[in-house]
């Protein structure tokens, strides 16, 4: 569902923006195989003008469960339509109900991270393994260069087989620094020479890559803790933000991972990657509304400007 | 795991059934009512919509007859069925990896991207090598930055040999070169590492199909998260559609996440789950055991895994000896530290109390960490006696507490205590050796 905003998205700057045309074409591409994919869309719900009656509604729980929403979040919103029942009466109206209880739900937002005095801007990125942290950083790095900052990457994933390497390769595209050890190095040591090289060279922005690990790994979350100290031990103030990635292809678990991580480190703002395949993301909602975690970016492809920025209005408006 | 909403089936059944005590016989009415409450457990466990709807249809024919209407323990009896029912969908026996025809065999790793196909391909390297055959690592990702690095790395690791690609190789000519060399390095089975792709692009679907008809794989294995939600059943179809896979391996199953992909899984494509990874080492990857999986996907705990994990740590050896001596009422403080390495051996205790059914679940249990520095200072303390302190404890008196206080950094009290659970297990050791030691297992004592 979340591709119907990419579109509209489209439409309003592909007029502007010359520059751009790769980047939507490329975007449109990958849509128009989304769609083949997507069976159900809340205009068929209502062909040939339905009323709202049960099957409508099982219709609608339907496409909201397979967006990955979760059973209470969506049995929520369909409890407050039903309630709403006698005064929609079109898609229109329905969409209008659920888009302001959606949008309800995604805008509770933490106050926004700590305020820069001194130093870089530090961005610790932290998740499971797989969901795309190192990808993310890539991108991120080059999104910073692109408006003019110096960026220092710290490659503090130092247990994964060529984890530094990838992400070396992801700086040199990006064309900033990487800040590395050897492999099996203390990555909290990595971190803090990474603080330390940027205050060095004056650099604007630091982003601490570090190894994926389940939620559920009790010593990984204090090595986690650990590279947090670490980095605030050179700079009291930071990390400003603690990015945690999800994966949009992930269910019910990216709960349990954000409120893990988030009872570790404080997470302030949530990534969302993969949402160029078929999976909807849905678990957002709930992250976001019972975490109080804003969702920062979403990843929508390979390439290296394929990270955008979240915008709930536009997200909830194209949602449905 | 539905933390928010969500304990365990089991209970939840349980409430629905007893608030009709006492209403005579069950209706269709109230079997109906229960397996509401299986179809959230279902969906809440990322089991597909479609899937879940299926399944509670059949489930409901089987639960209206007469086992259910006329049980006790109606909620029981209907998570039997479930269980029974989910077992059966999701394969009845275990498969092993298919490496049956041209030489060398080849097996082609496929999925998303991150879902932990070059893991597994170390993996599954070790595990073929305990098979006694020999494996060849073959890196076909020539997209993912440092993808062939990684490989490398993990075949270096292992002592694996590894394909030598480079990302200006087409994938489909490193396999098919890799199929020669493999011969000249004396290695009978390829494991092929594709690129992370999207079920949807076109072209990189068609590379597999490319590769697929190049090298001829005797298997071909989608590796997919566990965690995956709705989405599972969108990504498995088109693999399958695709290439007809053999199988599937499920990752990171070493997390909380209950796993209803699998279901989701077996039910589109029908293909078996082989395998799952249960960790970061190369050696974690286990058979897939439907029924343990049922367990999961239900939230009702994974006592056998548990069982098992105590079985192959537990040194057959040493168990039989320690037995003997036991027998002759011969329990030092050596056999009580060796006992305690032996537990802590099966993971962290909180590991172990996640896989007990109902345990993940108790709100206490959750926040209980149970401190496994203790085991350490226990294992310090008997380091520090002399040989013939840990043969006799009763040598232990004032200054031998403090000298072994101070040797091994903890204080008089701590020895106390020591000595204090020693005796009693002890004490509880020589009743057991009235009633017989059978009934202990595997010289597993009941810490």
């Amino acid at each position: 569902m979340a591709f119907t905003w990419f579109q509209k998205n489209e439409e309003v700057k592909e007029g502007g923006q010359e520059k751009s045309t790769g980047f939507f074409n490329r975007l449109k591409k990958g849509l128009s195989k989304t769609r083949k994919v997507l069976s159900t869309d809340i205009n068929d719900l209502f062909a040939g003008n339905r009323k709202i009656d049960d099957e409508l509604l099982e219709e609608l729980e339907e496409l909201l469960i397979t967006s990955d929403m979760g059973v209470r979040t969506t049995m929520d919103l369909i409890e407050s339509i039903s309630k709403k029942s006698s005064e929609i009466s079109g898609a229109d109206q329905l969409k209008k109900a659920l888009k302001e209880n959606i949008l309800a739900l995604l805008n509770s937002e933490k106050p926004c991270p700590q305020k820069i005095t001194t130093g870089p801007l530090v961005i610790m990125v932290i998740g499971v393994n797989g969901v795309g942290k190192t990808t993310t950083i890539g991108k991120l790095a080059a999104k910073f260069v692109a408006s003019g900052e110096k960026v220092i990457i710290a490659a503090a994933d130092t247990f994964r087989a060529a984890a530094v390497e990838q992400l070396a390769i992801w700086a040199q595209r990006a064309g900033v620094e990487i800040v590395k050890h050897k492999d099996m190095s203390d990555p909290a040591a990595v971190a803090y020479d990474g603080i330390q090289a940027a205050l060095a060279r004056g650099a604007d922005v630091v982003l601490v890559d570090t190894a994926g690990r389940l939620h559920t790994k009790k010593n990984l979350m204090e090595e986690l803790k650990k590279i947090k100290r670490a980095i605030s031990k050179k700079l009291p103030e930071a990390p400003h933000e603690i990015l945690l990635v999800l994966d949009a292809t992930t269910g019910q678990n990216a709960l349990s991972q954000a409120e893990l991580f988030n009872d570790a480190l404080d997470v302030t703002g949530i990534a969302l990657t993969k949402l160029d395949g078929t999976a909807k993301g849905g678990i957002v909602v709930s992250i976001c509304s019972t975490l109080e975690i804003p969702l920062k970016y979403i990843g929508i492809g390979e390439k290296i400007e394929d990270l955008q920025e979240f915008d709930s209005v536009r997200f909830v408006n194209a949602l449905l | 795991m539905g933390v928010i909403m969500f304990d365990n089936l089991s209970d939840r059944l349980d409430a629905v059934f007893k608030k009709l005590k006492g209403h005579g016989k069950l209706t269709e009415k109230n079997i109906e009512e229960g397996l509401k409450e299986v179809r959230m457990a279902l969906l809440e466990a990322d089991v597909h919509y479609k899937v879940v709807k299926k399944f509670v249809a059949d489930i409901k024919e089987r639960a209206l007859g007469q086992e259910v209407m006329e049980s006790l323990t109606p909620g029981q009896q209907v998570i039997k069925i479930v269980d029974q029912e989910l077992t059966e969908l999701m394969g009845g026996r275990l498969e092993n990896l298919n490496l049956s025809g041209s030489h060398p065999a080849s097996i082609m790793l496929v999925g998303l991207q991150g879902s932990g196909k070059t893991t597994t391909a170390g993996k599954l390297a070790v595990y073929l090598r305990k098979q006694g055959r020999k494996p060849y690592l073959v890196p076909a990702d020539i997209y993912r930055p440092a993808a062939i690095d990684q490989l490398n790395k993990l075949g270096d690791q292992l002592g694996v040999p590894v394909f030598p690609s480079n990302p200006e190789i087409d994938p489909v000519k490193i396999c098919q070169q890799a199929r020669t060399t493999a011969h000249r390095e004396l290695c009978d089975t390829l494991l092929i590492d594709t690129a992370g792709r999207l079920h949807i692009d076109e072209e990189l679907m068609t590379e597999l199909c490319r590769i697929k008809d190049a090298v001829k794989p005797s298997d071909i294995l989608l590796v997919a998260d566990a965690m995956t939600g709705q989405d599972a059943v969108n990504i498995a179809e088109s693999f399958n559609n695709t290439l007809n896979i053999g199988g599937v391996i499920l990752t990171k199953m070493d997390g909380d996440a209950r796993g209803g992909a699998a279901l989701s899984i077996k039910s589109v494509t029908d293909k078996p789950i082989k395998f799952i990874g249960v960790g970061e080492k190369l050696s974690d990857l286990e058979p897939f055991h439907p029924d343990r999986m049922s367990s999961r996907i239900l939230g009702m705990g994974d006592v056998l895994t548990m069982i098992e994990k105590a079985q192959t740590i537990v040194d057959e050896k040493k168990a039989v000896e320690l037995e003997k001596r036991l027998r002759k009422n011969e329990f030092t403080l050596e056999d009580f530290r060796d006992q305690m390495v032996q537990i802590r051996k099966m993971g962290s205790i909180s590991e172990l109390i996640n896989m007990i059914p109902g345990m993940g679940k108790i709100k206490q249990l959750k926040n209980l960490e149970v401190d496994e520095n203790e085991f350490i200072k226990i294992e310090a303390i008997i380091n520090s006696m002399t040989p013939q302190e840990r043969h006799q404890h009763t040598l232990i008196k004032g200054s031998r507490r403090k000298r072994i206080a101070k040797g091994s950094g903890t204080s008089v009290q701590d020895i106390n205590n020591l000595l204090k659970n020693y005796t009693q297990v002890v004490k509880m050791m020589k009743k057991i050796n009235k009633g017989g030691m059978r009934e202990l297992g595997q010289g597993m004592l009941p810490f």
